[in-house]
């Protein structure tokens, strides 16, 4: 039943072509980076596909790079096929400027809310969904609370300044 | 008098004229809804038209406050995920960490994780299906099953010294061995329980008032719940044998013998039923458990990592290395490889996974909790269509929503 890392291989080569970049991943988990253009292509084909049927997304996250440049912020994919309890894990990057991704809610509805925390977290809008707007934090907010250079504190608070724990 | 089915069809036709509606705010703070959720619901006389859920009323920030704390002080912030079922959390964290610093764990280990872990799956369910009971007019089962919640947090206490919000386990292990209260206390829960939860059943499954409030309230199909990312209890009660406990097995799980209920439906009775069964196949694993750990060699409750695992108090105010490596523990100077790693756990309302990225650092550089409850929730609107309001409360019951877990 296992599918072997290269028949993975093989099928997302299909879906999008040479465009995916395989990233070693040292704890077995079959792992591509691929271009935003190409990435609702490939995932509908690995969606529809009725052999591999990979048709959950597991789960969808942001995560912030200020070092790369022009790759800042990315969002990372992991999809699974029940039935050959596989996983691969997407990853696609966008530039800070303009951070726009597809978005899969067309393929999985689950991906909905899944996206609306990944665009109040990091900003990274996504092309296509339905109702793009805050979930966890007020609609009021300004900042997008997960990228690196948000303080975890508030830098202006007084309470805190206190010559007895030397801050 | 037409049936529910017609006015649910009715609901779903596009062709239907429009009517003026009303609007009715559920929450977010209603007595009936369990926690901080808020629904605005669009009303048709007793009808629900649509309904539109508000969630974050208590987002406290985890994953930012995770990307500032070593890896064993993050341990709390997952008791406060889904705080009916901590040990899971706290479990499912600590294998993510495993997998990432490559720790293999003792088998006693194992099975003492299993243990608590199937513990936490009976408080779970129980608390979901008498307050199910109890939002279909049946406080009499809930008032009956809620003291042997009881006698478990109590086992919990007797582990690890807190009852809610756990924080049970280290890296590698436990922070002390079972004790045998511990197992005292086990086994006369699982001698009383039974009972108690034989009689319970009796109350309610095959009650005309509880079945006609729950049969055909709030059903989903298989291929809608696949898409909306369904795991747990809640997809097995459309049909589909999905368990992460035999899928990817964790803590030797593989080495238990236990069946996986499924339903037909996926309505609410078929989730009831599917959790009813659930208890009984975690009570054969948690006896299990108990026989496989009396088999080990005893005395082994942590691995053998000098690196990840606090030394005992003793050696550190004796001995030089033990001092050493409690330093490095405590001011997070110790070696945590580059990488990434996606660990799943069967949490008692779905597969709760941990998504964490390493940068080397002592904290993790970024941190994602998968939480089932948030997934999940998005179909409600969907499941009451049609439906009338009394049953909304019913569905968001049965379904097992945890505000701590949907906002994070």
């Amino acid at each position: 039943m296992a599918l072997s890392h290269e028949e993975i291989l093989a099928h997302i080569q299909a879906g999008c072509g040479d465009t995916a970049v395989v990233i070693p991943d040292s704890y077995g988990v079959v792992c591509v980076e691929v271009p935003t253009q190409q990435l609702f292509r490939l995932v509908n084909h690995l969606f529809k596909d009725q052999h591999f049927k990979f048709n959950i997304l597991t789960d969808l996250c942001g995560v912030h790079y200020p070092e790369q440049k022009g790759k800042e912020l990315g969002v990372v994919y992991h999809i699974q096929s029940m039935i050959h309890r596989a996983m691969i894990r997407i990853k696609v990057f966008a530039p800070i400027e303009n951070p726009e991704i597809p978005s899969l809610t067309g393929i999985y509805a689950m991906a909905n809310w899944m996206e609306r925390e990944t665009y109040d977290f990091f900003g990274i809008k996504f092309a296509g969904h339905p109702n793009l707007k805050r979930i966890l934090n007020m609609d009021e907010m300004i900042d997008f609370p997960l990228r690196r250079e948000f303080p975890l504190e508030d830098p202006f608070r007084q309470d805190k300044a206190d010559y007895q724990f030397g801050r | 008098m037409r049936t529910n089915k017609e006015y649910i069809a009715d609901f779903h036709n596009p062709d239907m004229p429009d009517i003026p509606y009303s609007t009715l705010n559920l929450g977010p703070t209603h007595p009936a809804t369990h926690g901080i959720f808020q629904n605005v619901l669009k009303m048709d006389g007793e009808r629900i038209v649509d309904a539109e859920q508000t969630v974050g009323y208590i987002h406290r920030a985890f994953e930012k406050i995770a990307e500032r704390r070593p890896l064993y002080q993050i341990t709390p912030l997952t008791d406060r995920l889904n705080y009916c079922s901590a040990p899971i959390n706290n479990t499912g964290w600590h294998l993510a960490v495993e997998k990432l610093l490559g720790i293999q764990v003792p088998k006693r280990v194992d099975y003492m994780r299993v243990m608590i872990m199937e513990l936490a799956r009976i408080s779970d369910h129980l608390i979901c299906n008498s307050i199910l009971g109890v939002d279909t007019g049946a406080l009499t089962g809930f008032t009956y099953v809620y003291q042997y919640r009881e006698k478990i947090y109590e086992i919990y206490e007797e582990i690890c010294g807190a009852r809610l919000t756990t924080n049970m386990g280290r890296i590698g292990g436990f922070e002390r061995d079972f004790s045998p209260k511990v197992f005292e206390l086990t086994k006369k829960f699982l001698v009383e329980f039974p009972k108690i939860w034989r009689e319970f059943e009796s109350l309610l499954s095959r009650n005309r008032i509880f079945m006609d409030r729950t049969i055909d309230t709030g059903p989903i199909s298989v291929e809608r719940a696949l898409n909306y990312g369904f795991t747990g209890p809640n997809l097995r009660a459309t049909g589909i044998d999905y368990d992460i406990r035999t899928a990817d097995p964790y803590c030797s799980y593989e080495e238990f013998k236990f069946d996986i209920p499924v339903g037909t439906t996926g309505d609410t009775y078929d989730r009831f039923v599917v959790r009813n069964e659930e208890i009984w196949q975690s009570l054969s694993l948690v006896e299990q458990a108990i026989r496989k750990i009396e088999a080990c060699e005893p005395g082994i409750y942590h691995a053998d990592e000098d690196h990840y695992y606090l030394p005992p108090k003793k050696e550190v105010y004796r001995n030089m290395e033990a001092l050493i490596y409690h330093f490095k523990i405590i001011m997070g100077e110790i070696e945590v490889p580059a990488g990434e790693v996606y660990r799943a756990v069967e949490g008692a309302n779905g597969e709760l996974g941990f998504y964490l990225v390493s940068d080397g650092g002592r904290s993790p550089y970024r941190l994602h909790f998968r939480r089932p409850c948030f997934i999940y929730y998005q179909a409600f609107p969907e499941m009451i269509r049609g439906q009338l309001l009394s049953d909304a409360i019913v569905v968001m019951s049965s379904l097992n929503v945890i505000a701590g877990e949907l906002d994070a």
